[in-house]
């Protein structure tokens, strides 16, 4: 693929496409010198600084808190307790009310009376510096009355487990059912499980990850009269701002929040957090402006987490390979409270689990249960990668069980390219696509028969290092999304996303989006998007973003959402600008509308060459307004709303060749390839990056990634030392390359790319691993792959065992005491 | 990420270092590039009360030769010591240890005499000075002395420093011979501490191998040698099936810890198996 600019390339005459050109990123430069706001820069004159003492243990009763030390301390200004301000910091929304029932205890942003996660928040300190602060830290005498750490989601989901939260009847918070047969989209389940040649049983556990983006969070709230200007590091200004008015009490209309540039999220600031609340309630008490910014070390232990959930999943087939049905229940470990769409994130998973395949019959049942650990919450394919993983991992076992080729028995239950657009047993409407395309080009890139050819010789000669090649066809779901799609689901919010575009009398151009970018690009893309569509150039163009006061309406950016909803925004807006000049142009031109053609940026009278007007004349014409039609208003600008009406859905192969070295249970990925199909291509550069970044955290699940609690419910992977993000030295060499199928519910034709790869890539990099040394008897090895496991594995057995202390993980329990959640047959084919 | 208040001394001279950890108070930490002290400080899990910063100390930067010796200074730093000629020459499997502590950054600042001083059983470099039989030139209020390596590295993150002592250089007997060395390390990831590595040194003679000098990185408190290796492989043949032989004693006599990337019993194994590979590749098989 191409990654340099060619002015060559670019004729003079003929104004090329800005829509597919690998252009690089105007942001660029300033985002990686670091010459720009981050929040953490911001210095306004008496800014305070905020620090928060945090809980040491798990799960306690806070019987006493000693601040008189702290509050002596030199420079500190307050000292705040839980207790100090329970009156006016409500508590931390939840947005999707998952079931009617869902039972949520309430987030307190300090606690009151009872921690119930290590990092938890129980007393804030604010001072003169930072320094300062963090001194006084140590002088705050919390006394704790502990309580047992409730750990293990297994356990905490059974009858008579410690209670997370004692005023609660069970760790339960909810219970969620999609099942295809009363949802009339598919056969009945059990049926389907009753009548079937083979079933298949599998465990999986999907470990609990930290998002680990690089730019710390942090919040800047400044008073001015009765107002509040809030900077904060989050994905969500728009969100943020409703949810903190409604959280505080202060008036939409007196909160601007404003989100700088913001470096990465993924998922991590998709939240209303504690410490955004508290800073605007110290703001507000103290009349002073206030910053806080987290340490690494903080970030990994309180900001919320992601995945960690246990995956029971059978699936039913005939003897020819025939898919029948598939049946999933999940445990999904909240942590120990409810925070914005932790509740939500595994039940988006529940439409995905069928992946690509054709199945007559779906049943799926989801517990969120309380544990003292950190909440989860999004995280990069939020949903989409458990249920990835499981099916993904289940049409292997399957393979195994019915002595098939992996990729025989996808093709053969795959939905096929002239089925689209094709409605799933979840009831999703896939709306394009091409499976065996991509696929049959993934094998190319790989170069799948000399590999295979490679597994066999390294087999027969029993050499210590095997190769194993794994699968991954896969779709997701972006776009989010149909605003009445949330509301059936219960949502707490819409889908739609807004844009503005303003035509400045100079002829340069600005674009406002509601779509908040951390990172991904929306400058330059928004800027290509705007060129084509309105024929100006691209270095005019200027996206205004992340602050509600300029961008006031939005939805912000996460579920690969932002081209398709909010580029779709941009340029629906563009298509008002030229409808509103070209009434403008007639009138200038003396021409009917009817005769006037509008191409690279021109009106002109069609027939009538020589004649026309630059749509930047337009803008001047309509500032001076010395002239222009009586029945219009003095101006082009526009803005608009894109709501879609349905998800659309990536899909791609994705191929892992894996080298295993017996001997130490290093793995090392050999190759890997995919094909990607995330329709139209705006800028081939950001969709390489954005596959090459996602396929690096999903490689990182399978391969390096765990947040590890001990048995007392300390975080023991609390640094980079121990949780261990892979860097470009630890990866392979990426073969990517593109399919192209438009999605048909937007005018872009875009589909989504910023989650694919770490959607996609996971159980390829597992499924490679475990060809390579099935045939010593290995069945399931568990992530991450470390090589101690994979050794384990090998040797003695079983899936590698645990990292952490027993039953602290989700992952000590065995398979047998797997609680039921639905019917227990579970039975066929093990 | 703040540390707590500390006193900040930066002498130039050996005398003056000395001297200022004399001075320093009860508690004194030496910083020779502060690659581990400043994240523990950051941390509060160290909060000393004065830090002595050698990093001015110019005489205690660099590497000469002295006879059969090469004297490295300890406040070398990783880069230098990667890029000197006399060590490629004369100390190469320094250089190849070197080459995989931590990463570029930590490199630029981190010194050979900070790593040892540090101790730290992952540490990549102790293991190396064991296997090669280094000195450590240590200086305090009583004048100078030597240490060898084999009784510097007393326990748990702990050596033969008394308090108030400065390590100086370390001085490194050059390899005479037909010597092939490899550090074989284990890792998860590329910056990553070792898990397990091994530090080998062998000398060939007529198709033999004449003595292997072998060093274990995290395979106890402090580094170690593996000697029934070491007496296994000495006039062995310098074939695979020997070095093999010989490979399977060299966790014999060590107490590994368990943690989150290997239990003691694995990491037993992976020295076992480095130690055959590292061996090997000495050996030049």
């Amino acid at each position: 693929m191409t990654v340099t600019e060619d002015p060559a390339t670019t004729a003079p005459s003929a104004p090329e496409k800005e829509i597919g050109q690998a252009r690089r990123r105007k942001e660029d430069a300033h985002l990686i010198t670091g010459e720009t706001t981050w929040t953490d820069n911001m210095v306004l004159p008496g800014m305070l600084h905020m620090a928060l003492v945090r809980s040491p243990v798990a799960h306690a009763r806070i019987t006493a808190i000693d601040v008189s030390a702290a509050r002596e301390a030199p420079g500190v200004v307050a000292v705040l307790t839980g207790q100090d301000v329970a009156e006016e910091q409500g508590s931390i929304p939840s947005a999707w009310q998952v079931t009617p029932d869902m039972v949520n205890p309430g987030h307190p942003s300090l606690a009151v009376d009872q921690v119930n996660h290590v990092g938890e928040a129980v007393a804030l300190i604010v001072a003169r510096s930072r320094a300062a602060a963090t001194d006084a830290i140590e002088l705050v005498d919390v006394d704790y009355d502990t309580l047992p750490p409730v750990l293990d989601v297994e356990e905490a989901a059974k009858e008579g487990a410690d209670l997370v939260h004692s005023h609660l009847s069970s760790n339960t918070s909810y219970h969620f059912v999609f099942d295809a047969g009363e949802a009339g989209t598919g056969s009945d389940t059990e049926q389907a499980f009753a009548d079937a040649d083979v079933v298949v049983s599998r465990r999986f556990v999907n470990q609990r990850l930290i998002p680990a983006f690089m730019e710390p969070r942090s919040v800047v709230v400044q008073p001015v009269g009765d107002s509040f200007t809030m900077w904060s590091a989050t994905q969500i200004p728009h969100i943020l701002r409703v949810m903190a008015a409604m959280v505080t009490g202060i008036p939409e209309h007196k909160l601007r929040v404003i989100a700088p540039d913001v470096g990465g999220g993924f998922g991590g600031k998709l939240q209303v957090n504690p410490e955004e609340i508290l800073a605007l309630l110290v703001a507000r008490r103290l009349g002073k402006p206030v910053k806080w910014t987290e340490t690494r070390s903080e970030s990994l232990m309180a900001a919320h987490h992601g995945r960690d959930q246990v995956q029971y999943i059978d699936i039913a087939a005939d003897r020819e390979g025939n898919v029948k049905g598939l049946r999933v229940r999940l445990l999904a470990d909240m942590g120990a409270y409810l925070r914005l769409i932790t509740a939500g994130t595994p039940a988006l998973g529940a439409f995905m689990f069928p992946g690509i395949y054709k199945f007559p019959a779906y049943r799926f049942e989801l517990d969120g249960v309380f544990t003292t650990k950190t909440p989860t919450d999004a995280y990069r394919g939020a949903g989409r990668p458990e249920a990835t993983f499981a099916i993904e991992r289940i049409m292997d076992e399957l393979a195994v069980e019915l002595g098939m080729d992996p990729l025989e028995l996808r093709r053969k239950n795959w939905i096929d390219a002239e089925e689209f657009p094709f409605t799933t047993v979840a009831g999703l409407e896939y709306d394009s696509g091409d499976y065996d395309t991509a696929t049959r080009r993934a094998l190319e890139l790989i170069g799948y028969d000399e590999l295979r050819e490679e597994q066999r010789r390294r087999r027969e000669s029993g050499d210590p290092v095997q190769l194993g090649i794994g699968f991954s066809t896969f779709t997701e779901m972006c776009g989010i999304a149909p605003s009445r799609v949330l509301g059936s689901l219960s949502f707490g919010s819409g889908g739609w996303e807004h844009a503005t575009i303003r035509m400045l009398p100079t002829g340069k151009v600005e674009v406002v989006t509601g779509s908040t970018p951390h990172g991904q690009g929306h400058e330059t893309a928004w800027s290509q998007l705007v060129a084509d569509r309105l024929g100006v150039p691209f270095e005019d163009i200027e996206v205004l973003h992340g602050d509600t006061a300029i961008a006031s309406r939005g939805l912000d950016t996460y579920g690969s959402r932002s081209l398709v909803v909010g580029g779709a925004a941009v340029v629906r807006a563009a298509d008002k600008v030229i409808a509103k000049a070209r009434k403008v142009a007639a009138h200038l031109l003396e021409a009917s509308e009817d005769d006037l053609e509008f191409d690279g940026g021109r009106f002109s009278v069609r027939g009538t060459p020589g004649t026309g007007m630059a749509i930047q004349e337009i803008a001047l014409a309509v500032f001076t307004a010395h002239n222009y039609p009586e029945d219009i208003e003095p101006t082009i600008d526009a803005d608009a709303a894109f709501d879609p009406v349905n998800f659309s859905f990536p899909h791609g192969t994705h191929i892992c060749a894996m080298e295993v070295d017996t001997e130490t249970g290093f793995v090392k990925i050999r190759k890997y390839a995919c094909v990607d199909d995330v329709g139209t291509i705006v800028n081939p550069l950001i969709v390489e990056g954005q596959i090459h970044g996602g396929l690096a955290q999903g490689i990182a699940q399978a391969l390096y990634e765990e947040a590890v609690y001990d048995a007392d419910g300390n975080l023991t992977t609390g640094t980079f030392v121990d949780y261990l993000v892979p860097s470009a030295a630890d990866l392979p060499h990426f073969d990517t390359d593109n399919t192209v199928h438009v999605a048909p519910g937007n005018p872009i034709g875009a589909k989504g790319v910023g989650e694919a790869g770490c959607i996609a890539s996971t159980p390829a990099v597992v499924n490679a691993a475990l060809d390579a040394v099935r045939h010593l008897g290995v069945r399931d090895i568990r992530m991450p792959l470390t090589p101690e496991r994979v050794w384990r594995a090998v040797h003695e057995g079983g899936d590698g065992g645990d990292r952490a202390t027993a039953k602290t993980n989700a992952q000590g329990a065995e398979s047998a005491q797997a609680p039921s959640t639905g019917t227990s047959s579970t039975g066929g084919a093990l | 990420m703040i540390p707590a208040p500390f006193e900040y001394v930066r002498p130039t001279t050996v005398e003056e270092a000395v001297q200022a950890v004399a001075e320093g108070g009860d508690d004194v930490k030496i910083m020779a590039g502060g690659q581990s002290l400043i994240p523990v400080m950051r941390l509060r899990l160290a909060a000393p009360e004065t830090i002595v910063d050698l990093g001015r100390v110019a005489e205690m930067r660099g590497v000469r030769e002295d006879g059969d010796a090469l004297v490295i200074g300890a406040m070398t730093t990783h880069a230098e010591v990667i890029a000197d000629p006399l060590i490629a020459q004369h100390a190469r499997l320094i250089a190849e240890a070197t080459e995989t502590v931590a990463d570029r950054q930590t490199r630029r600042r981190g010194t050979f005499g900070g790593a040892l001083a540090h101790a730290d059983p992952a540490g990549d470099l102790p293991s190396v000075a064991l296997a090669l039989d280094a000195e450590m030139v240590v200086a305090g209020p009583e004048g100078r002395r030597t240490v060898p390596a084999r009784e510097f590295f007393v326990d748990y993150l702990t050596t033969a420093l008394d308090e108030g002592e400065v390590l100086v250089e370390i001085r490194v007997p050059k390899l005479a011979g037909d010597w092939g060395v490899r550090y074989e390390k284990f890792n998860r990831v590329a910056q990553a501490w070792s898990i397990v590595a091994v530090a080998a040194a062998v000398r060939r003679e007529n198709g033999h191998i004449a003595e292997a000098r072998i060093g274990l990185t995290n395979m106890g408190p402090v580094p170690l040698r593996a000697p029934a290796t070491e007496a296994a492989l000495a006039g062995a043949s310098a074939s695979p099936d020997a070095v093999a032989a010989a490979a399977r004693s060299a966790a014999e006599g060590t107490s590994p810890s368990s943690d989150l990337n290997a239990q003691a019993d694995y990491r037993q194994h992976l020295a076992q198996v480095l130690t055959r590979r590292a061996v090997a590749t000495a050996a030049g098989l």
